[in-house]
């Protein structure tokens, strides 16, 4: 009952009950910083982690502490990642940058559109993913052999080729990291590397 | 590190860029354990330890020479640690030479190629292993032909690794730390007071590092630095001991182990280097011995099960397991190499995979300026990073030195899936592999590079299908169907149990392996990544373990899996004492169970389970059956921890000082000024500032060092996209003392310009209490503090000037990481000028210092130097 008396029009629902004073004793909050005062509005708030349809363990990827996360899932959107209490490298405990790690799921000047700039363009242009694909192994095939080298000046074998490099790794997983090796390594691209040599 | 009894935090500023890890050194510091900080500048790390002793950027080595120094010639070494578990009484050739000897060089440098030969270096008798060449670049293990070492075990002879030791850092005094690093004897005597009495059997202090350490041109030997000290200190392989590298990005550990780095096959072999590793057997003869002692003479193990892995049933016996399908190296094909080829046309394509080099290398006009000559660029993150649009908007199109139109580079730009959109491990930085499970599904056209790469794989195959050329049979014959039978897409599981490895053939054809020592080099076997073989152990995704705060056991062992064999504490034998005991009650934790005949604890052992410690074997047995009950580094071809380094470091058997490559101090303790084996860029876009005692050194007369924030992350690539982080940390600055701004006048909060000779950035100005200058060999050094998030670009919510621009490029020989940590720059107040006059200024100060690609270049010093010292 009380929640319907509070909140609204005062004059319309008014009873001494109501006074702060008698409020304030009625519930208990004595210092008037806690129900005595809160709105009808912030009552029926509930937090976003307690609708969630699931709850997924994570790994927060920013540095290498590797504290664990809790994403929680509503409508197939993540609307919250929180620290995971269950892990033992972080006891919960999460810093700035991975308390904000679902902005960088959510971020507004994230991109989720391929765009392909040509030669000499101004401007970006849309290309659908599956085109630029296409046209990467074009180009990476095409690369390939102009950059192989078969041998050394003293006949050694090289077998490589210098025409196509790559550059990023500490950011991605080992599962990633293995196939972009393997790939690279199996074409002979040797110019690999990543943020752990700089 | 919350089990150690002091704490030296040297080279990280971990409070602030390791927020969540540093709950731990509270921890110990809540029980009792002392903090220190080691840093140039005074930070919340600072604030929180027992001390904070400011240092000059660079001049790490003088204090931990001085540290060993100290605790040889007061005997503060753990006596029985040290001769039973390091080299120390292992005897030098006679032909060895140091530095004092020849004016700060080692014996075997040879100034025409700028590289030592390391042959002086060996252990006496031990001349067939020096043959055999071999490690460079971090891979393996330095190797040794045979475990059949001399020893002294009274430590006397003058040619043992402990006097050598000794003679070396006889002149690292506390009076050369004052000088040299700015440090009061009075702040050196806590120091050692400090790890020497919190070292020993009742405690253990450790040390922590981060990117401070690494990033100069003798990094990797600070870290040896740390190394000898904690060996002699008997601080390895116990709980609360050790050397912990606070690593920044979350798998950048596992993009190690795994790596895409152009000198390592996964598990740390090496990439074949032609003339040296021309066949199987060359290769398996340098990188795994059969005659050393330890798990590095199973090479040949690793290697084929690597092979068989990646190209399966084209692997055999016959074609040494498909061994010429690797490219072979040449020589260095690191970053900056690749960069100096580009600028040359000679790379076409180039792939950017989460990574901003435009804003996180060293020296980005260059980087800049070098995709410009690409044909084609692809890049792959989740936001527009100032490396994807370098083109439109980047500082060279507004000095105008690139016009937008005149550039011939393709770029793609394909979107990321974020760490939620994806499954996968990470591996942090203590070696442990965590799965993340995959919350939702990529947004858009974002995805992941497990599925990117797989597809491109795919695609490349079927345009190369038929192909009679040789070449094309590494990529036609390649393993490589990871399809979760819905489409393109790979499955991140079937890639890790690869990766862990399972019986190619015999009876259990298909069963995941439980560990590395299931794998044989007869082509039984198949594994991806040989450290990582247990963690799909059973078929069991051991990486996905989530017993709530790791289970009841005192090491954690249920959450994740920590290579290799979850063990997580490396060489934790030396946890006991030579006979099998706890070296005490209050440090076990794992110690040899006699009546069992098994070693136990409460962490994996990491030694042969059965090797009693009294166990001799023969030393010409070789492998892990050579290894001694009292051999703890398992890895180490001789089974000890090696205080002097006979092979494996390229630049010195032992750490030694040198300036950086622009310094405006000249070197105190030798004459040599900079390290001679450094790797040098002599070119005109990658000018150094001249060093103290040559003309032109006081053009640029201010040490800058270069930082991260709490709320951004590296080059900003997932923070300068963030309303929630730009508006925490909106803008770049500069971080300078009182005295240093009211000699340039400097105003608070007002701009300033910062030149060195690649480039010259603006930032407003934070005048702080945090740098003090210092004073070194009498003179005031004053240090500039530059975060270096900001890049100048249109897309992020926040931009600024790119600290790296100021950076030189000059490597360590080691790892071909530069130099970021300490620079020479001038300041001044005032934005910086624009369109063409930027370049001008620059161009105006390199004229001024007289500074040409022959500056700073020199291998050795040139004895008539002013400053230098007598040799």
């Amino acid at each position: 009952m009380a929640d319907k008396r509070e909140g609204s029009s005062p004059a319309s629902r008014w009873s001494p009950l109501q006074w702060p004073v008698v409020r304030q004793v009625r519930s208990g909050d004595l210092l008037g910083r806690g129900p005595a005062v809160t709105s009808a509005r912030t009552r029926a708030l509930a937090p976003r982690t307690s609708t969630a349809d699931r709850v997924v363990q994570s790994v927060c990827p920013y540095c290498a502490v590797g504290c664990g996360q809790r994403i929680y899932v509503s409508g197939e959107r993540v609307v919250q990642i929180e620290g995971d209490p269950d892990s033992p490298v972080s006891r919960g405990r999460l810093c700035p940058k991975g308390a904000a790690s679902e902005q960088l799921v959510n971020s507004p000047g994230r991109q989720t559109k391929v765009l392909y700039r040509a030669p000499h363009a101004t401007e970006w242009q849309r290309l659908e993913r599956d085109t630029a694909i296409d046209m990467i192994a074009d180009r990476f095939i095409e690369a390939r052999r102009r950059g192989w080298q078969d041998r050394d000046d003293e006949g050694r074998r090289l077998g490589r080729t210098m025409g196509i490099a790559s550059l990023g790794g500490a950011t991605l997983d080992n599962e990633e990291n293995y196939l972009i090796k393997k790939l690279f390594t199996a074409a002979g691209a040797v110019q690999i590397e990543n943020q752990a040599r700089i | 590190m919350a089990n150690a009894d002091c704490i030296v935090i040297q080279g990280s500023n971990m409070a602030e860029c390791h927020p969540v890890g540093f709950q731990w050194v509270e921890e110990a510091k809540a029980r009792g354990a002392t903090v220190i900080h080691v840093d140039p500048r005074f930070t919340r790390t600072s604030a929180v330890a027992d001390k904070h002793i400011p240092i000059r950027a660079g001049s790490d080595v003088v204090l931990l020479g001085a540290l060993i120094n100290h605790v040889l010639t007061a005997e503060l070494f753990f006596r029985d640690y040290v001769v039973a578990y390091t080299n120390a009484a292992t005897l030098i050739s006679e032909d060895f030479a140091d530095t004092d000897e020849l004016g700060g060089l080692f014996s075997g440098f040879d100034p025409e190629t700028g590289k030592y030969d390391p042959a002086s270096w060996a252990y006496a008798n031990g001349e067939d292993a020096q043959a055999r060449g071999g490690h460079e670049h971090g891979s393996g293990g330095p190797v040794l032909g045979h475990a059949r070492v001399e020893r002294d075990e009274t430590l006397q002879d003058p040619r043992t690794v402990f006097q050598v030791l000794k003679r070396h850092y006889a002149r690292y005094t506390p009076a050369m730390v004052r000088d040299a690093c700015g440090i009061s004897e009075a702040d050196f005597g806590y120091l050692a007071r400090a790890v020497t009495e919190n070292s020993g059997r009742e405690r253990t202090t450790c040390f922590a590092y981060a990117v401070g350490w690494t990033q100069h041109t003798l990094g990797a030997q600070f870290i040896r630095a740390a190394a000898i000290l904690q060996l002699l200190l008997g601080n390895m392989g116990r709980p609360g001991g050790g050397i912990m590298a606070l690593r920044g990005h979350a798998s950048i550990q596992g993009s190690t182990d795994i790596p895409t780095l152009f000198n390592l096959l996964p598990g740390y072999l090496a990439m074949p280097v032609a003339g040296t590793h021309d066949t199987l057997a060359d290769y398996l003869a340098v990188v795994g011995p059969k005659g050393q002692k330890g798990f590095w003479a199973n090479a040949d193990a690793y290697t084929v099960s690597l092979l068989k892995a990646w190209w399966g049933d084209a692997a055999t016996a016959d074609n040494d397991w498909a061994y010429d399908y690797l490219p072979r190296l040449t020589g260095p094909a690191g970053t900056y190499q690749t960069v100096t080829a580009m600028l040359d046309d000679e790379v076409e394509g180039y792939f950017l995979l989460g990574q901003n080099p435009a804003v996180g290398s060293a020296n980005g006009r260059q980087q800049r300026l070098a995709m410009a000559h690409l044909k084609w660029l692809v890049v792959r993150d989740l936001n527009m990073i100032e490396s994807a649009t370098w083109w439109k908007d980047g500082p060279e199109i507004a000095s105008g030195e690139l016009k937008t139109a005149d550039i011939a580079t393709e770029v793609f730009f394909l979107p990321a899936a974020s760490h939620a959109e994806k499954a996968g491990t990470f591996t942090q930085t203590q070696r442990m592999l965590q799965w993340r499970h995959q919350a939702v599904e990529p947004p858009g056209e974002c995805q992941s590079e497990l599925d990117f790469f797989y597809q491109l794989g795919q695609r490349i195959r079927e345009r190369l299908a038929g192909s009679q050329d040789e070449r094309d049979r590494s990529l036609l014959d390649l393993t490589w169907s990871y399809g979760t039978g819905d489409g393109d897409d790979a499955d991140p599981e079937a890639v890790l149990a690869e990766i862990n490895g399972y019986q190619w053939a015999g009876p259990d054809a298909g069963q995941p392996v439980s560990t590395f020592n299931e794998l044989r080099a007869d082509g039984s076997t198949a594994a991806g990544c040989w450290i990582y073989s247990g963690v799909y152990a059973g078929g069991v995704n051991q990486a996905a373990r989530r017993v709530p705060g790791g289970g009841p056991g005192r090491s954690q062992e249920q959450w994740g899996w920590a290579w290799p064999a979850n063990r997580r504490i490396l060489y934790n034998r030396a946890s006991a004492d030579p006979g099998g005991n706890p070296w005490s009650e209050r440090k076990r934790l794992v110690w040899w169970d006699a009546g069992a005949g098994r070693w136990t604890g409460d962490d994996v052992p990491d030694f042969p389970p059965d090797r009693a410690p009294g166990a001799r074997p023969d030393p010409g047995l070789g492998g892990p059956a050579a290894l001694g009950g009292d051999d703890p580094f398992i890895m180490q071809s001789d089974g000890k921890g090696w205080l002097f380094a006979p092979k494996g470091m390229l630049d010195g058997p032992l750490p030694t000082h040198y300036e950086p490559q622009e310094s405006p101090v000249a070197n105190p303790l030798y004459r040599q000024q900079q390290s001679p084996a450094r790797v040098i860029f002599a070119r005109a876009d990658n000018l150094s500032a001249p060093s103290a005692g040559t003309p032109g050194a006081d053009v640029y007369p201010y040490v800058f060092t270069t930082y991260r924030l709490t709320e951004h992350h590296t080059a900003g690539g997932m923070s300068r996209w963030l309303p929630y982080l730009s508006e925490l940390q909106p803008e770049m600055f500069c971080e300078v003392s009182r005295q240093l701004a009211a000699e340039r006048g400097l105003e608070p909060y007002g701009w300033a310009t910062i030149i060195s000779p690649r480039a010259a950035i603006e930032a407003r100005v934070l005048v702080t209490d945090r740098v003090k200058p210092l004073v070194i060999s009498g003179r005031t050094v004053h240090q500039i503090g530059l975060p270096y998030h900001w890049g100048v670009g249109g897309a992020a919510v926040v931009s600024g000037d790119a600290a790296n621009d100021l950076l030189g490029v000059t490597l360590d020989p080691n790892v071909q990481i530069q130099e970021s940590k300490a620079g020479s720059c001038d300041i001044r107040p005032g934005r910086r000028p624009r369109g063409a006059d930027l370049q001008r200024l620059v161009t105006e100060y390199q004229q001024r210092a007289g500074a040409t690609t022959a500056t700073d270049n020199e291998r050795v010093t040139d004895p008539a130097r002013e400053g230098t010292k007598e040799p």
